[in-house]
C-alpha cells in the first residue's frame, strides 16, 4: 500500500501549486468582492490543460489519472474555492458523463472541444422541486421524432451563465418514475435554451449558479445520452465522481484556512511573543491539521478507488462528509485564530469560511452521502 | 533546426538558511528549481519551435536527480534531453565545466546554443561565454530578445546597462538570456503525463571523449580557499509606534539632514 | 608555464560615453591599493585601454593611478567585439604575461573576461568583492579573491595556484578610485593593432536608447526602498519618493516578482548603493541585499516584523505597515513643504 504520490502526481501537483499561487491567488480577493466569473483564469487553464486531466489525448485531455485531477482541484480551492469548483463541476459533472455514457460520435463532437478546455461545461438536474429528491424531474422531453422536445427549468446550475455545452435531465416517460428520465446533451446556443436568474450567494460568488429554462427547445435525437429512461442512473453515477471532485474543492479550503492561520500565528504577537507560542494555538492547529490529513486519505482513497475502476460511491461519499465537515470546522477556528483581523476581509479567511458551506450541500447534502454510506453497509 | 538548451538545477537561494555556528549552509530542506535566467531560455527555444518547427534538447551537467528537472522540461515541451553525469564532473568551477559541456556538444548538431547568463547559485555568468570559446563559436550575452531566426543567422536585442544593441550573428553561435527575456511557460498536463515515458539520455565520463585533468574538482584552476557567511551585527533602535507617528519620525529625520527645504 | 615569468597587476578600462568608465577607474584604485599593500612583489599597474580613442581618454588610466597605460589602438575599432578584444588580450598576454588581470563586472565585461580566460585557459573569479595578497606569505603574488555565492548567503575565497593569469571581474561600486592627479607621471604605451585578421561573426546593426534613460540610483542621495512587503503597490513609495526627493530602490524579491524593473534593484545582484539616508519598506534584509547597500550613511528601516535582518544594520527601525506609514509621510512632508511660514 504506497501513500505517495507518484513522481508524475508529484509533478502535476507541483504544476498546479505553482499555477495557482501566480495565476489564481492574486485575483481570488477581487473575484470574490465583485462576484466575477474568473474568464481569464479558465483560458489559462485550458492552455496548460487542466479542464480535461483525467481524459485521454485522443479526447482532447491530459492523459492524466483521477488522482491528478483531484489535485488540480484541491490547489485551486487553496486558494480560490470559486475556481476549484468551475474545474470540478466542467470535469466531473459535464467531461465525464459524455465520456462514460456518450456514443463515439458524441464523444468527438462534445467531449474534445470541453477535455480541451475551447468549451466550458455544465450538468443540469436540480429544479425548483427537485433537489435531493431528484427523481420528482419537471422538465419534460417530449419525443417528436426526430428531436426531443424540452420543457422546464433548472436551478442551482454551476458553471450556469458561462458554459457551452450542458448535460441535462429530463422526463421522457413520468409513468416510469425515476425509470422515465434521460440525459440530454444540450448546447448554450440552442433556440429556447435561456440563462435564467444568476444566484447571489454567500460564498463562491465567482462561480456563476444560474438557472436553466427551456422553452420549447429541440434537442437532436442524436444528443440523447444514454438510453432513454437511463438518464437518472447516469445523474447518479455522474454525481458519484463528482462528490470527490467536492471533497477534494472542501479538502482545498480547509488546507488554504489553516494555512493562513499557521502565518498569522507566527506573526501576530500578543503579550510579548507570537500567539504560536501559546499552547492552545499549538493544539487547535494540531488537531486541525490532523483532521484535514485524515480527509485527505479519504479524498485521495476515492480518486485512487476511480482510477482502480473500482466501485467507489461510498469512498466518494465518505470523503466528501468528512471533508467538507472538516472545511466548516478548520474555516470557522482559523478565523477564530485570526481573532478580529480574520473578520474582515483584509483577510481572506472569511471568504474561505463562506465558500466551505456550500460543499456540504451541493453535489449531495451530507445527509444524502450518510444514505449512500448506510446503505452500502447495511444492505 | 536543432536548439540546444544549457540548462542547471540549482537550490532555490531565496529559500536558503545559513547555519550561523559552522558559517556554512543549510542544503538540507532547500528545494531546487531550474535556475531561472536557463528556464527563460527555454522558454525563448520553445517560442522558436512554435514558430519555424525547430527541435529543442535540453543538457545539463549534474548529478543524477537533475533528471528530475529535465523531466520537467519534457513536460513543458522540450524533444529531447541529455544529462551528462558522472562523479569525475562533479567540483567543476566554469572552465572545467565549460569543458565538459563542449565536449558533448561537438558529439552533436546544432544550429543555435542558449544558455542562461547566470546560475544564482554561482553567480559568474561565465559558463555560457566559456562553452563558446571551447566550441570555437561566436557568442553574445545578456540578449533580451530574439528578433529574427533562420538557417543562416540570429538577429536579437542585447541589453547594456543604458541601452540597447541589435546585433546579428551567423549560426551556429551561443547567447545567453536574462530571465526577463520571457515569462516561461507552464508544464503541460500532458507534457507531464508522458515525461517519464521519455529517454533521458545519460552521458557519463566514458561516453565523452575527454582529458580528465580538465574537468572536475581536479581540473579546476580556481579552488576555494575557504568559504564564511557575513555577520550581521545589532545597533539599531526599534519602535513601536502607531502610523502617524512612525511617519512622523521619518519626517523629522529627513528634516535633520535638510533634506526637505522649504 | 613559468608563473614567476607573470607580473603587475593589468586592469582593462571600459570606455563609455568619450571617457573611461567608473566601474574601471575604482579598479585601477584597487590595483594601486593592492601594489601598495605588498611592495616586496614591486608590482605595477597598468592601466588596458583598446579602441579608437583618443590619446587623452587612454591617459586617464594614468591620472587614476595606472604607471603604464597600454592603448591597443586601431581606428576601425569603433566599437566593442568579444572576438576582437579577446584576441588582442591573447596576443598582450602571450606578449607581457600579465600575473593579474581585473575587469569591470560591467555588462561588457563579463562578456569579455570569460572569453579572454576560456581561450588562455586560466581560472577566472567573478564579482569579488575583496582582494588580498596571500596573506600567509608576504612574498607571495596569489591572489585571494573573496566573492558571494548563493546569492549572497554565503562567502568564498578562491584563488588560482597553478595557472596565469589570475582574473577575477569585480562589480561597479565596491572599490574605490584614487583621487585623479593629472600631474602622475606614467609610461604611456601606445601600440597600433592589426584586426583585418581576426574574423568577427557577430555585426551591430545598431543602437537603440532605452524608453525610459537607465535609472542611476547610485547617484541619490535618498533611496527610498520597498521589498516584497510593498507587494504590487510601489506607486505608493514612488509618491512619497517624488515628495521627498528620493530615488526608489527595490530588493530582488520584489524586482523578481516584477513588481519594479531591475533597474531599481540594490543588492549582491542589483546594484551596490551609498547613498546618505537609504530607507527600507517591507525589506526582510536578506544578506544579499544588506550587501548592496549596508554602507549607507544612515538606515532607516520599516517592517511588520520585529525581528526582519533588516534592523540589524538599520539605524533606526520602525515596526509598522510601510504602507500605511508611507501615505502618512507623503502627507506630513507635503504639509510641511505648504506651511505658510
Amino acid at each position: 500500500m504506497n501513500f505517495d504520490l507518484s513522481p508524475k502526481q508529484a509533478m502535476m501537483q507541483k504544476l498546479f501549486r505553482e499555477f495557482a499561487i501566480n495565476e489564481v491567488e492574486p485575483i481570488a480577493a477581487e473575484v470574490d468582492e465583485e462576484e466575477r466569473f474568473p474568464e481569464e483564469t479558465v483560458k489559462k487553464m485550458s492552455e496548460i490543460g487542466m479542464l480535461g486531466i483525467p481524459f485521454e489525448s485522443k479526447y482532447g485531455g491530459g492523459d492524466g489519472d483521477n488522482l491528478s485531477y483531484i489535485l488540480a482541484v484541491e490547489e485551486l480551492s487553496k486558494v480560490c474555492g470559486t475556481t476549484g469548483v468551475i474545474v470540478s463541476a466542467h470535469t466531473s459533472l459535464a467531461c465525464n458523463p459524455i465520456y462514460t455514457y456518450g456514443t463515439e460520435e458524441q464523444r468527438q463532437k462534445y467531449l474534445i472541444p470541453l477535455a480541451s478546455g475551447q468549451k466550458l461545461g455544465a450538468f443540469g438536474l436540480t429544479e425548483p422541486n427537485a433537489g435531493t429528491d431528484a427523481a420528482m424531474q419537471q422538465t419534460v422531453a417530449v419525443d417528436e421524432g426526430d428531436h426531443y422536445r424540452i420543457n422546464g427549468t433548472k436551478i442551482f446550475i454551476t458553471n450556469g451563465g458561462y458554459a457551452d455545452t450542458y448535460v441535462v435531465f429530463a422526463m421522457t416517460d413520468k409513468a416510469k418514475g425515476n425509470r422515465g428520465i434521460s440525459a440530454f446533451i444540450m448546447e448554450k446556443d440552442m433556440e429556447g435554451f435561456s440563462i435564467g436568474k444568476t444566484e447571489h450567494k454567500l460564498g463562491i460568488k465567482g462561480s456563476s449558479t444560474t438557472e436553466l429554462i427551456f422553452k420549447d427547445v429541440m434537442v437532436p435525437k442524436e444528443n440523447l445520452l444514454g438510453p432513454e429512461g437511463k438518464g437518472f442512473m447516469i445523474a447518479m453515477s455522474t454525481l458519484d465522481g463528482g462528490r470527490i471532485g467536492i471533497a477534494a474543492q472542501a479538502l482545498g479550503i480547509a488546507q488554504g484556512a489553516l494555512d493562513q492561520a499557521v502565518k498569522y500565528t507566527k506573526e501576530r504577537k500578543q503579550f510579548g511573543r507570537p500567539i504560536s507560542a501559546f499552547q492552545n494555538t499549538q493544539f487547535t492547529i494540531a488537531d486541525l491539521q490532523t483532521k484535514i490529513d485524515a480527509a485527505r486519505l479519504l479524498v485521495y482513497r476515492a480518486a485512487y478507488m476511480k482510477d482502480m475502476n473500482r466501485n467507489y460511491s461510498s469512498e466518494a461519499a465518505m470523503a466528501k462528509l468528512f471533508a467538507s465537515e472538516v472545511a466548516m470546522e478548520v474555516t470557522t477556528k482559523s478565523i477564530q485564530l485570526h481573532g478580529g483581523y480574520g473578520y474582515t476581509r483584509d483577510y481572506p479567511v472569511e471568504r474561505m469560511f463562506r465558500d466551505a458551506k456550500i460543499t456540504e450541500i451541493y453535489e449531495g447534502t451530507s445527509e444524502v452521502q450518510k444514505m449512500v454510506i448506510a446503505s452500502k453497509i447495511l444492505r | 533546426m536543432n536548439i540546444l538548451v544549457l540548462l542547471k538545477q540549482v537550490p532555490d537561494t531565496t529559500e536558503m538558511k545559513i547555519d550561523k555556528e559552522k558559517g556554512t549552509l543549510i542544503r538540507e530542506g532547500v528545494p531546487t528549481i531550474t535556475n531561472p535566467d536557463d528556464l527563460a531560455g527555454m522558454e525563448v527555444a520553445l517560442r522558436l519551435k512554435d514558430k519555424y518547427g525547430a527541435k529543442v534538447t535540453a543538457v545539463t551537467m549534474g548529478p543524477p536527480q537533475a533528471e528530475n528537472m529535465l523531466r520537467e522540461l519534457y513536460a513543458m515541451g522540450a524533444d529531447h534531453a541529455v544529462l551528462l553525469t558522472d562523479r569525475k564532473f562533479s567540483g567543476a568551477d566554469t572552465w572545467a565545466t565549460s569543458n565538459t559541456l563542449a565536449a558533448f556538444i561537438k558529439q552533436v548538431d546544432f544550429d543555435l546554443i542558449i544558455a542562461g547568463r547566470q546560475a544564482i547559485d554561482g553567480d559568474t555568468a561565465q559558463v555560457g561565454p566559456q562553452t563558446a570559446e571551447k566550441l570555437g563559436l561566436p557568442q553574445i550575452s545578456y540578449v533580451d530578445d530574439v528578433l529574427e531566426f533562420s538557417k543562416e543567422k540570429i538577429v536579437v536585442k542585447k541589453a547594456l546597462e543604458n541601452n540597447y544593441e541589435v546585433l546579428e550573428c551567423s549560426l551556429p553561435c551561443v547567447i545567453t538570456t536574462l530571465s526577463t527575456i520571457a515569462k516561461p511557460r507552464y508544464m503541460r498536463v500532458m507534457g507531464i503525463s508522458h515525461a517519464f515515458e521519455k529517454d533521458i539520455t545519460i552521458k557519463t565520463f566514458d561516453d565523452l571523449n575527454i582529458d580528465p585533468a580538465i574537468i572536475g574538482l581536479k581540473g579546476s584552476p580556481t579552488k576555494v580557499k575557504k568559504t564564511f557567511t557575513k555577520e550581521v551585527h545589532s545597533n539599531s533602535d526599534i519602535l513601536h509606534l502607531d502610523g502617524k507617528a512612525s511617519a512622523r519620525k521619518v519626517a523629522e529625520i529627513l528634516m535633520d539632514m535638510n533634506f526637505i527645504g522649504k | 608555464m613559468n608563473i614567476a615569468e607573470y607580473k603587475d597587476i593589468y586592469v582593462f578600462c571600459e570606455e563609455r560615453e568619450n571617457k573611461i568608465h567608473d566601474s574601471s577607474l575604482e579598479l585601477l584604485g584597487e590595483a594601486v591599493r593592492l601594489v601598495k599593500d605588498r611592495p616586496s612583489l614591486n608590482y605595477k599597474v597598468v592601466g588596458v585601454v583598446i579602441g579608437d580613442h583618443s590619446d587623452e581618454l587612454a591617459k586617464m588610466a594614468g591620472h587614476y593611478g595606472a604607471d603604464k597605460v597600454i592603448f591597443l589602438h586601431n581606428e576601425k575599432l569603433k566599437h566593442y567585439s568579444t572576438e576582437i578584444y579577446t584576441e588582442l588580450f591573447m596576443d598582450l598576454i602571450k606578449n607581457d604575461k600579465p600575473d593579474i588581470i581585473l575587469i569591470p563586472a560591467t555588462v561588457l565585461g563579463r562578456d569579455l573576461a570569460p572569453r579572454i580566460a576560456a581561450r588562455c585557459d586560466t581560472g577566472l573569479t567573478a564579482d569579488a568583492t575583496k582582494l588580498d595578497f596571500d596573506p600567509e606569505n608576504k612574498e607571495s603574488a596569489l591572489l585571494y579573491v573573496t566573492r558571494p555565492a548563493f546569492g549572497g548567503n554565503l562567502f568564498g575565497t578562491i584563488i588560482n595556484e597553478t595557472k596565469r593569469p589570475q582574473m577575477t571581474t569585480i562589480r561597479p561600486g565596491v572599490m574605490e578610485p584614487v583621487h585623479r592627479d593629472p600631474e602622475r607621471d606614467f609610461q604611456f604605451d601606445k601600440r597600433e593593432v592589426s584586426i583585418d585578421h581576426i574574423e568577427d561573426k557577430v555585426k551591430l546593426i545598431e543602437v537603440l536608447q532605452k524608453d525610459n534613460m537607465a535609472v542611476d540610483i547610485t547617484k541619490a542621495d535618498i533611496i527610498l526602498s520597498g521589498g516584497r512587503g510593498i507587494g504590487d503597490n510601489f506607486h505608493v513609495l514612488e509618491e512619497c519618493a517624488k515628495m521627498i526627493g528620493a530615488e526608489v530602490g527595490a530588493s530582488r524579491g520584489a524586482v523578481d516578482k516584477g513588481f519594479i524593473g531591475k533597474d531599481h534593484q540594490v543588492g549582491q545582484t542589483g546594484k551596490t548603493v551609498r547613498p546618505k539616508v537609504y530607507i527600507a519598506c517591507g525589506i526582510s534584509g536578506a544578506v544579499q541585499h544588506l550587501a548592496g547597500m549596508e554602507k549607507s550613511d544612515y538606515i532607516i528601516a520599516i517592517n511588520k516584523d520585529p525581528d526582519a535582518a533588516i534592523f540589524s544594520v538599520a539605524n533606526i527601525g520602525l515596526v509598522g505597515d510601510a504602507l500605511e506609514i508611507l501615505p502618512l509621510l507623503t502627507e506630513e512632508i507635503r504639509l510641511y513643504r505648504e506651511r505658510p511660514y
